[in-house]
């Protein structure tokens, strides 16, 4: 082929050529390399722009004054700016200025101190679980990084049963666990008509899900629709789950941050544990800690036995080595330095009480903005939802005319995150979302 | 026991009292009370998971953890040492951390690609700040998570969008080269490399084996300082390489780990990764910052396409942010932002290019004592390979066998491929380890 001979021509006159005249060979060598290989890369199509974080990549580029970030998972504060707690900037300066710590590698499950205290933070301190040694866990890259991991143990160790979502749920789990080789179904969970749980629909679609089927539960602050089961529901989940034999997998993204409590977050989690269940728990620290980018986070894997849980650990590494090898330290530091100190993690908690005050704050102004303005429909679900999001009920049309008209910036399921908003923000949301739902 | 205290405040809240978060909370914590906790009886349903057996580099330095001689030294995982065999931070690094708590940069989410700054100084920093496929925006930098995330990524791309297409490793590689390929679903072969009786390349089996594969395979070369062997092709046999790929029109996937770290200069290290683009060859390239900036538990490296036109490098960007959101989001911001702040700060830079010249210089020391120390037990044998190879470790040649003894007899913690990291040496255990190589050739 007339390229390659070109191609072996170049090399061959190098040594007796001209630089320039090498330029232009080399120059020549290229075009026809393309044309060679470009068949390679043809048939890769531009990929759509990601669900969430495509949206911040739009507002970004909107030049408007008026405009607003109601996209993306990020707590911002009244006035609109990313928060960094305060702890986490004491914890930051004390790892800096230690002369002991040092960059090397961690190990392939990350930070000991971490893992153990990422467990107490989630089971509670006088968990039977920790008790009889029962989990297994590892850092991991905060919450995809752990559903990732999971995704992939249990596509290879409990083979051949399928992982149920909800209906909605957060994009990024339709999209990770087929990567990880696991079959995706879903079941019922957001009843349009009430702006709630359809509870009746969930435990149906339990009762006929293949028996040994992995189901993803979020363990508070449903995302995005902000509507979670009462524990009165959670103990009807929990029979369901134990006579079907069903495997829960925990998303919990918003411990601590859902209700500005720790422990009344956790619920969920800890009626599960201490009905003695197996499952899967995925934790993250980017809300509740602000962490976001360090990519904090944990897996946990329960069994019924702790002879059964080391090798189950054993395994989990073979995977994490393959992935990324060994969890990044930074976050990891940060996180033992704040639970293992009692005044950094008392104070931890009135941050994290902040926050989400604040957030419920934003609920009751957009409330009371959506009646000011008169916006048709109910709105009480703004208020009863938890959490960072609020499911809005807009159609895609109507997300279009938010961000189009308005240049309010939200997720085309109708999700807002009620994070990004502000006091001063709420009257002009109020108006965008009247005037959607109207036309 | 402090520890402990941190989470402790729970138990000192009577039961009977509401909680702090009142207002419209709901009454969360002891409802269940833990009286009613049930222990599992049923069998568990991972009663057939097997212990996996312990990582071949990673579990090398936790079974070093576990000895208790004196005499013990650790040559298993790649990690430099200083004179004193204390793992070291550069100057440099401690700089930019400084200057960035000082900045009080916030912790936001990076994008998927990761962070700008760190992205263009990477491709910089591999292909020279003037190339023209920067120019030309005819490279995809993708940030992740170290070598390693970065091969996975490169893995993933190449099994969803060139199916069917084997990847071939040398022999020997990096062990996690085959697992990272073969969890991402790709198919991997072998190409002749190490060879025992010279103890150094077989490059007449490489050339067979490369010209032997199916047009269009891919090709994992090492930038430099090969792992384990230490052995790389000259700048003559590169050009064979070369020749070689685009008779066969294959792609070569670059993993380079140790830019800097091998010859003490950036550019010399880089020589092949830019040669082969010189000839008009598109290549994938892993980097690593482990080494070269001692970021080791930071995880900062990239994955780089550096294809023929700006439209491809587009798309293939946009396909692999997809495949990185699906592995963790978005890469870790700590690290990158200490690599970028080194990088982009000319006197910082400067400084780590000293440093990095400190590093290898080391380790040349090193290994020359290590010969002069292996000559004064052996003159017969030829130990030339401890000069000749280069980078962090040395491919002795002993069998597993011989391995063994050097751990069990001698205490000396490598791999059992032979590898030894000479950056876990110094001059003074330079002798003690001599003898045990000395004494693990000579009786076993």
């Amino acid at each position: 082929m007339a390229y390659r001979r070109l191609a072996l021509l170049g090399s061959q006159l190098e040594s007796t050529v001209s630089s320039s005249s090498q330029n232009s060979l080399h120059g020549l060598q290229r075009h026809m390399a393309a044309a060679a290989t470009q068949s390679t890369w043809a048939q890769i199509e531009q990929a759509p722009p990601d669900a969430i974080l495509g949206i911040t990549e739009a507002f970004k580029r909107d030049k408007s004054k008026d405009k607003i970030n109601l996209g993306v998972g990020a707590y911002r504060t009244e006035e609109g700016k990313p928060l960094v707690l305060e702890v986490v900037r004491e914890a930051e300066q004390r790892l800096v200025s230690d002369p002991n710590l040092d960059k090397e590698y961690l190990g392939i499950t990350g930070l000991p101190e971490f893992c153990r205290l990422s467990a107490i933070l989630a089971f509670g301190e006088d968990s039977k679980v920790l008790a009889e040694k029962r989990n297994a866990t590892v850092q991991s890259l905060s919450g995809t990084g752990s559903l990732r991991v999971g995704g992939e143990f249990l596509a290879h160790h409990y083979p051949n049963k399928p992982i149920l979502l909800p209906k909605p749920t957060w994009p990024n789990h339709n999209k990770l666990f087929p990567l990880a080789g696991m079959k995706v179904e879903q079941y019922r969970y957001y009843k349009p008509e009430t702006c709630g749980l359809d509870y009746e629909g969930m435990l149906e679609d339990f009762r006929s899900a293949p028996e040994g089927a992995v189901v993803l539960l979020h363990a508070c602050a449903h995302n995005p629709t902000g509507v979670d089961p009462t524990k009165e529901q959670w103990q009807g989940i929990l029979d369901v789950v134990r006579e079907k034999k069903l495997l829960p997998f925990f998303d919990s993204a918003y411990q601590g941050f859902a209700t500005g409590d720790l422990e009344g977050d956790a619920h969920a989690i800890r009626l599960f544990a201490d009905a003695g269940m197996e499952f899967l728990l995925a934790q993250s620290y980017a809300k509740n800690l602000g962490l976001y980018g360090e990519r904090v986070g944990a897996l946990s894997v329960v069994t019924s036995d702790p002879a059964i849980t080391k090798k189950v650990e054993s395994q989990l590494k073979a995977y994490v080595r393959p992935l990324y090898s060994s969890p990044p330290r930074h976050g990891a530091e940060i996180v033992v330095k704040i639970l293992s100190d009692p005044q950094l993690y008392s104070q931890w908690r009135v941050e994290l009480q902040g926050m989400a005050d604040r957030i419920k704050a934003m609920r009751s102004q957009l409330f009371q903005a959506l009646q000011d303005v008169g916006a048709p429909g109910t709105w009480n679900h703004i208020v009863d939802q938890i959490g960072m999001f609020s499911f809005t009920g807009l159609t895609k049309e109507q997300v279009h005319n938010m961000t189009d008209k308005w240049h309010v910036y939200m997720t085309f399921d109708g999700r807002i995150s009620m994070a990004g908003l502000s006091g001063s923000k709420c009257q002009r949301l109020a108006e965008a979302i009247k005037d959607s739902v109207s036309h | 026991m402090v520890a402990m205290k941190g989470l402790h405040t729970r138990t000192q809240v009577p039961f009977t009292q509401p909680l702090r978060s009142a207002g419209r909370a709901r009454q969360h914590c002891c409802v269940v009370p833990r009286a009613a906790v049930a222990s599992p009886t049923k069998e568990s349903r991972f009663t057939s998971v097997e212990q996996a057996p312990p990582d071949p580099i990673l579990g090398v330095s936790e079974a070093f953890k576990a000895d208790k001689s004196d005499l013990k030294l650790n040559l298993g995982v790649g990690a430099y040492r200083t004179e004193e065999l204390k793992p070291y931070v550069l100057d440099v690094v401690k700089k930019a951390e400084k200057a960035l708590l000082d900045k009080g940069e916030n912790k936001e989410y990076l994008p998927i690609e990761g962070l700008a700054s760190f992205r263009s100084a990477t491709a910089e920093l591999l292909l020279g700040p003037t190339h023209p496929a920067i120019k030309e925006k005819r490279i995809a930098t993708l940030q992740s998570l170290s070598g390693t995330g970065s091969l996975r990524l490169g893995a993933s791309f190449i099994a969803r969008f060139l199916p069917g297409t084997a990847v071939y490793l040398s022999n020997p590689t990096w062990g996690n080269h085959k697992n990272i390929l073969s969890d991402s679903g790709v198919e991997w072969k072998n190409y002749r490399y190490f060879d025992p009786e010279t103890v150094g390349l077989d490059f007449d089996g490489m050339m067979e084996d490369i010209k032997s594969a199916p047009d269009n395979s891919i090709i994992m070369l090492h930038g430099c300082a090969h792992n384990p062997t230490g052995i790389d092709p000259t700048e003559e046999q590169w050009a064979k390489i070369a020749d070689l790929c685009i008779e066969k029109n294959h792609l070569p996937f670059f993993d380079v780990a140790y830019q800097g770290f091998a010859s003490g200069s950036l550019d010399e290290d880089a020589y092949a990764p830019r040669y082969f683009l010189e000839r008009g060859l598109e290549i994938i390239a892993a980097q690593s910052y482990s080494k070269n900036l001692g970021l080791y538990g930071e995880r900062v490296g990239a994955l780089n396409f550096v294809l023929s036109d700006s439209n491809s490098a587009q798309r293939v960007m946009s396909q692999a942010k997809r495949l990185a959101r699906a592995l963790y989001s978005n890469p870790p911001v700590h690290g990158a932002r200490i690599a970028a702040e080194v990088v982009g700060q000319p006197d910082l830079f400067d400084e780590w290019r000293e440093e990095m010249q400190g590093m290898a210089g080391r380790i040349k020391t090193v290994r020359q004592k290590l010969y002069d120390e292996l000559v004064k037990l052996n003159g017969d044998k030829d130990w030339s390979f401890i000069t000749n190879q280069i980078g962090m470790f040395s491919f002795t040649g002993l069998s597993p066998a011989q391995v063994e003894n050097m751990t069990k007899k001698h205490h000396v913690y490598m791999t059992k491929d032979g590898r030894i990291s000479m950056a876990g040496l110094n001059n003074a255990k330079t002798e003690y380890l001599a003898k045990a190589i000395d004494d693990s050739f000579r009786n076993h």
